[in-house]
């Protein structure tokens, strides 16, 4: 891993304290995400994964700690509210939990709304690349001409993703993304991941459950546990004493995936990363 | 970005600089600036910084294609970029319909159709339409009505503790923009009213016009109009968003009748809030009325309660209030049958509000008038 870990990080966070009246969600969560990695947010339900992901997407305020993305602050403490500048946004992808489609819109013209406004090219070359980005992530012409409402739930998923790829970001945040899928199209998914983020040269923040997914596509993992982060390589988690580490992991489910990822390869998998750039 | 080298063997591009999304305008315009008759063959020069993403491999295949379709030999130095690959696998094959519409038959409309045809097909569009919707509304006042028998017999299924909490919105909340308006539109008549009769030096008539038109119509029929604004849209879009999100199809899931839960709360909180909400509105019209006939017409207010005592008959103040109810039902109805009809989009939450207040709105003056000629007829 020192390969990637040579190079600054694309998204730090310090110190991330949020709470909802007396509910404390985050005390002091630290997070950095490398260039060129899969890093995966793990946590029980209500741990504060989504609400992590809205911090460092400028949505969430939280009460204390800062977050830069791509060297660029876009949460100081003391401030009030959040100042991500329009070029950061533009570096970043975002698919929703659940997908959050323009209703109103079509999927091509869901697909069209980041490019018209940040890329202006012609309408010709932007049905073009907005039909490439449908077919990437597995739907068809047919499926483009239609609303959010005619879709099912698996290609509400892949148009979120289409449209979170429009920009052709470098840095993709994905809650969920293979939630609700069936298994042949969550496998799709990870591999699709997998070459984009590879081709592409993609950094990924995936908050996920599906440890199918966690184990092929993930490099790093940031667990939330206690109200922190415990962050590391997927070997270094595993082989956390931490007891609901242990549990999550360690339960048949995380067993099964592990078993079914292959952990050879999974070693060796990261083991390649860490010759990379 | 792109710079071109001609020489006799064909056309050099070199790629450089940055070729990504964020510059995909510039590089569009660049290949479109491409002169390609001249060439014989196309060498491109790949030495781009950073990495070439999907947005510039979908510009430079269309490029490459153009070429192709040009005669010309497409050479990539040192290698094709492996967005270009993505972009290939992912491309339709050529001759592939790419934009998924169907295409409508445009049938050349004569001039008849176009005049008389069209015209009167649209008219019957609208009224079968209308006519529909208005056996709708019936449909579900009939479902409500037959939850209420159900809810006589079982009053825990009247649901107390709904109907509370709509009485409060929908009525204990409106009472102050309620009340402000019918003292505001009573002080407007009678001040039109009593410059008008001043001319007979008829002042006086002043209280009669003021009581008579607040009692009869002006207190209900503004409360009314208020209450179709206020709740006729909260009705429409608090049911809409709830079945945008499933809740409705989860409670008939559970065995819930929508109608009983959600429909039948909101319509008896109406029925009992608006005449209430209509008494406050009289009260405070007669109150605006005797405010201004004191200040400008010099009309004492127990000189003014007389006068209208005699103005009016027993039968008045009911003459208002017992329009209420029925105005209730049909704010009530058309509010939550728009909010029932919401499906898929937020747009369409936004249009079947929109009718909610307007379709109220209208109903509630035509029924209004229905109104006035009844009791015309029977001398009420």
């Amino acid at each position: 891993m020192s390969g990637l870990l040579v190079n600054p990080p694309v998204i730090t966070a310090r110190g991330i304290v949020n709470r909802f009246g007396t509910q404390l969600v985050h005390d002091g969560v630290d997070l950095d995400v490398y260039p060129g990695e899969v890093f995966g947010i793990v946590g029980g339900s209500g741990s504060g994964k989504s609400v992590l992901l809205r911090t460092l997407l400028g949505l969430q305020w939280p009460r204390a700690g800062e977050v830069w993305i791509d060297g660029q602050p876009v949460v100081v403490e003391g401030d009030k509210q959040a100042i991500t500048p329009r070029a950061v946004k533009q570096r970043y992808g975002v698919t929703f939990q659940h997908g959050a489609l323009f209703s109103s819109l079509t999927v091509r013209q869901n697909v069209e709304v980041p490019m018209l406004e940040h890329l202006g090219l012609s309408a010709e070359a932007r049905e073009r690349l907005a039909e490439l980005r449908l077919r990437l992530v597995g739907l068809d012409s047919e499926a483009g001409a239609k609303y959010p409402a005619q879709l099912s739930g698996g290609m509400v998923k892949r148009a979120a993703l289409a449209r979170a790829l429009a920009l052709d970001p470098p840095l993709l945040f994905l809650d969920e993304p293979t939630s609700g899928l069936d298994p042949i199209a969550a496998s799709g998914f990870d591999t699709l991941l997998l070459e984009l983020q590879q081709q592409l040269g993609l950094t990924v923040v995936m908050i996920t459950h599906d440890l199918d997914t966690l184990f092929r596509t993930c490099n790093r993992l940031g667990v939330l546990v206690e109200r922190k982060m415990v962050s590391g390589t997927v070997e270094e988690i595993l082989a956390n004493p931490h007891p609901w580490i242990q549990e999550y992991f360690g339960g048949p489910r995380g067993r099964a995936a592990l078993a079914g990822s292959g952990r050879p390869a999974l070693m060796a998998r990261s083991g390649e990363s860490s010759n990379g750039p | 970005m792109l710079r071109a080298e001609a020489s006799p063997e064909g056309l050099t591009l070199w790629l450089e600089g940055p070729w990504h999304a964020p510059t995909a305008a510039a590089a569009e315009a660049a290949l479109a600036g491409v002169e390609l008759s001249a060439a014989r063959s196309m060498t491109l020069q790949v030495n781009v910084s950073g990495p070439l993403d999907l947005a510039a491999g979908s510009l430079l295949r269309a490029f490459e294609q153009r070429c192709v379709a040009a005669g010309l030999a497409v050479t990539w130095q040192p290698q094709r970029p492996a967005a270009l690959l993505i972009v290939d696998r992912y491309s339709p094959a050529a001759g592939a319909v790419v934009r998924g519409e169907i295409d409508r038959p445009q049938i050349a409309a004569s001039r008849l159709t176009r005049w008389c045809v069209a015209p009167a097909d649209r008219l019957g569009r609208r009224l079968l339409h209308a006519f529909n919707g208005g056996r709708e509304g019936l449909v579900l006042l009939g479902r409500v009505v037959s939850v209420l028998g159900r809810g006589l017999l079982q009053p825990q299924r009247l649901r107390g503790i709904s109907v509370a909490r709509h009485l409060y919105e929908t009525g204990v909340q409106a009472i102050p923009i309620v009340a402000l308006i019918a003292f505001l539109i009573a002080v407007i008549v009678a001040y039109i009213g009593a410059q008008q009769l001043r001319n007979f030096g008829g002042e006086i008539y002043v209280v009669d016009l003021v009581t008579l038109s607040v009692l009869r119509e002006l207190g209900v029929l503004l409360t009314a109009i208020i209450v179709a604004g206020r709740s006729g849209s909260a009705f429409a879009a608090e049911i809409g968003a709830m079945k945008l999100n499933e809740e409705v199809d989860a409670l008939e899931a559970m065995g819930l009748d929508p109608v009983e839960v959600l429909v039948l709360p909101r319509v008896l909180a109406l029925v009992i809030a608006l005449p209430l909400l209509t008494v406050i509105a009289d009260f405070m019209g007669l109150a605006g009325g005797a405010v201004l006939s004191w200040s400008l017409v010099d009309i004492p207010f127990n000189q003014y309660l007389v006068r209208m005592d005699d103005s009016i008959a027993s039968t008045t103040f009911w003459a208002g209030v017992v329009k209420a109810p029925v105005f209730a039902c049909l704010i009530a109805v058309i509010g939550t049958l728009r909010g029932l009809q919401v499906r898929g989009s937020s747009r369409e939450l936004g249009r079947l509000t929109t009718v909610a207040v307007v379709q109220g709105i209208f109903m509630i003056i035509l029924v209004d008038a229905l109104f006035a000629v009844l009791f015309l007829e029977i001398d009420f």
